[in-house]
């Protein structure tokens, strides 16, 4: 019976609830893997710092990720002088705008703004940065099948290869690239680790706290409680 | 303010403690809606262009009073210092001065009960309520417990879901406001979501006057009316303990519709949709604009003397 009122109540909502569906990829969850962020962050200044800024990041606050100044210093820093500075790129905006038609956005937080009710913002850019396929229709030769007309080139095209979108809207790989497929996945996977990171570098720090926060709080209700029903038991 | 309307503590003796409330609760609105435009995203952008373009929509001074409010053409610079202003001095500072008038009227006339009743009829010889007890220690102890719980819960989202799906940070605001780029699908966030329900709801001109002015005459009355609480019902009880069918109906069917309209606030309209909205902004007004009959015809039990302990 109350199954029936349920389905009375909130079926009314579902036939409300409609939209267009996107199927997203899982990313695999690598916070807690340091050689994945510090592998993603050297293929993000290789391959994104370029066009993407990410200035809301400083290049020394990787060594949350494991790193010292010194390794930052010398295998991560092209685009600035100093370890302390912001990853800021030489590209102006209004540059950008002619050459692409929009401006490449800044990467700093892309992977909480990407979040949709269709997955994280972390399983938007795995599906997104492995779903590139070739399209002469394009000016870049590129499309996408999560964004589509997206202005990007596909950058990764030398590691992934080729790749066709059949008449069935599945992606075929026409020529390989430099990596095989699982290396390449697993490349991407820890880009996305990173840019997720980046988007929040106390994510993890904060859920520790949170747990000795709650602990607290548990222990001081018992007493709080206890007060309470002290006080209380005159009354009635 | 839904356990103010169970237990009628907005009822006299106490309707200037009730209308404080309600001002309060307006400037909390006007606290949240300034607050909300400073992070600078999109959806703080788009959302307070749409709210100020609401001015816009009042007969003859309108578009210049949504000029004078944003500073601007467009929501810019101006806009922004003002509201942060706002936001951290000029409404708390009114919300404080509130606070201290709300507490004040209270000591009036005294807290309602779960029953409903006036515990001040029935005094010991000393002239205290026979019925009541102390705030202190009584309520700062339980509510030191109460405060535990609530940070509890907090905490939870704090540190865990910051976010919350999307619902409390919103993922379109990561994108910072651009003013050339209005996002396919602006929505409040969830608290406002039944207001902007019933303000869309409105789709017919009347009066030569356009349908955007209405809707948003229908969503200002939808919050005003609350001040009017204590005037419209017209019950000899206050509480739902002794309250009859009828008005329990007509709270039943306000809740309800209240909360399809925050779910559809959250959605883009579509025909079905709006549909659905017209007849819950309809029940709506009809829980207010017919209290005073139906709450003086309802059958009610008689209330108890004393208050009972429960």
């Amino acid at each position: 019976m109350k199954k029936f009122l349920c389905a009375i109540l909130f079926a009314p909502l579902l036939a409300l609830a409609s939209g267009t569906e996107l199927r997203l990829d899982r990313a695999p969850d690598r916070a807690n893997d340091m050689a994945a962020l510090q592998n993603g962050a050297k293929v993000f200044v290789n391959y994104c710092l370029n066009c993407h800024s990410a200035s809301y990041m400083r290049y020394n606050r990787l060594t949350d990720i494991g790193l010292s100044d010194a390794q930052i210093k010398d295998n991560l820093l092209f685009t600035a002088e100093k370890v302390g500075e912001p990853m800021k790129i030489a590209m102006q905006r209004a540059d950008a705008k002619v050459w692409f038609g929009a401006a490449p956005p800044d990467l700093t937080v892309i992977a909480r703004a990407r979040a949709s009710e269709f997955g994280s913002g972390a399983d938007w850019l795995y599906t997104y940065l492995r779903t590139f396929y070739r399209d002469e229709s394009r000016p870049t030769g590129w499309n996408n099948v999560v964004f589509e007309n997206v202005g990007m080139p596909h950058v990764f095209w030398e590691l992934q290869g080729d790749q066709a979108l059949g008449a069935d809207h599945k992606l075929k790989l026409t020529k390989p690239g430099k990596l095989k497929p699982q290396e390449f996945d697993a490349a991407v996977g820890d880009l996305v680790a990173y840019l997720k990171y980046m988007g929040e570098p106390m994510a993890e720090f904060r859920k520790h706290l949170g747990v000795i926060v709650l602990i607290f709080l548990a222990v001081f209700f018992v007493f709080a409680y206890a007060l309470k029903r002290e006080y209380w038991k005159d009354i009635h | 303010m839904f356990r103010g309307m169970l237990y009628g503590s907005y009822r006299k003796p106490r309707e200037l403690i009730w209308v404080f409330g309600m001002i309060i609760f307006l400037c909390l609105m006007a606290e949240a809606f300034f607050g909300y435009l400073l992070p600078w995203g999109q959806m703080s952008y788009w959302g307070a262009q749409v709210i100020v373009n609401l001015f816009s929509a009042i007969p003859l001074i309108g578009p210049d009073l949504s000029l004078w409010l944003r500073g601007d053409y467009v929501v810019g610079d101006a806009t922004l210092n003002r509201f942060f202003a706002f936001h951290v001095i000029a409404v708390p500072i009114v919300l404080l001065g509130l606070v201290s008038a709300h507490i004040i009227a209270l000591h009036e006339v005294g807290s309602n009960n779960p029953d409903g009743i006036e515990i001040k009829k029935k005094k010991d010889a000393n002239g205290i309520p026979l019925d009541g007890i102390p705030f202190h220690p009584y309520y700062s102890v339980k509510d030191i417990a109460g405060v535990v719980v609530f940070l509890f819960v907090f905490s939870i989202i704090v540190f865990f879901m910051p976010e919350f799906g999307g619902y409390f940070l919103e993922y379109n605001n990561f994108f910072p406001a651009d003013p050339l780029v209005t996002p396919p699908h602006i929505a409040p966030v969830w608290y406002f979501t039944p207001y902007y329900s019933i303000l869309r709801a409105v789709t017919y001109p009347l009066f030569g006057v356009d349908a955007k002015f209405w809707g948003v005459v229908a969503m200002g009355g939808a919050v005003m009316i609350f001040f009017l609480l204590p005037w419209l019902d017209r019950s000899p009880v206050k509480s739902i303990r002794y309250r009859g069918p009828l008005y329990k109906g007509f709270l039943a069917a306000f809740v309800i519709s209240f909360f399809i309209l925050g779910y559809l606030g959250m959605l883009g309209p579509t025909p079905l949709r709006t549909l659905v909205a017209q007849i819950c902004s309809v029940i709506y007004f009809a829980f207010f604009l017919l209290m005073p009959i139906y709450s003086s015809l309802d059958k009610c039990q008689p209330e108890p003397d004393r208050v009972t302990s429960k």
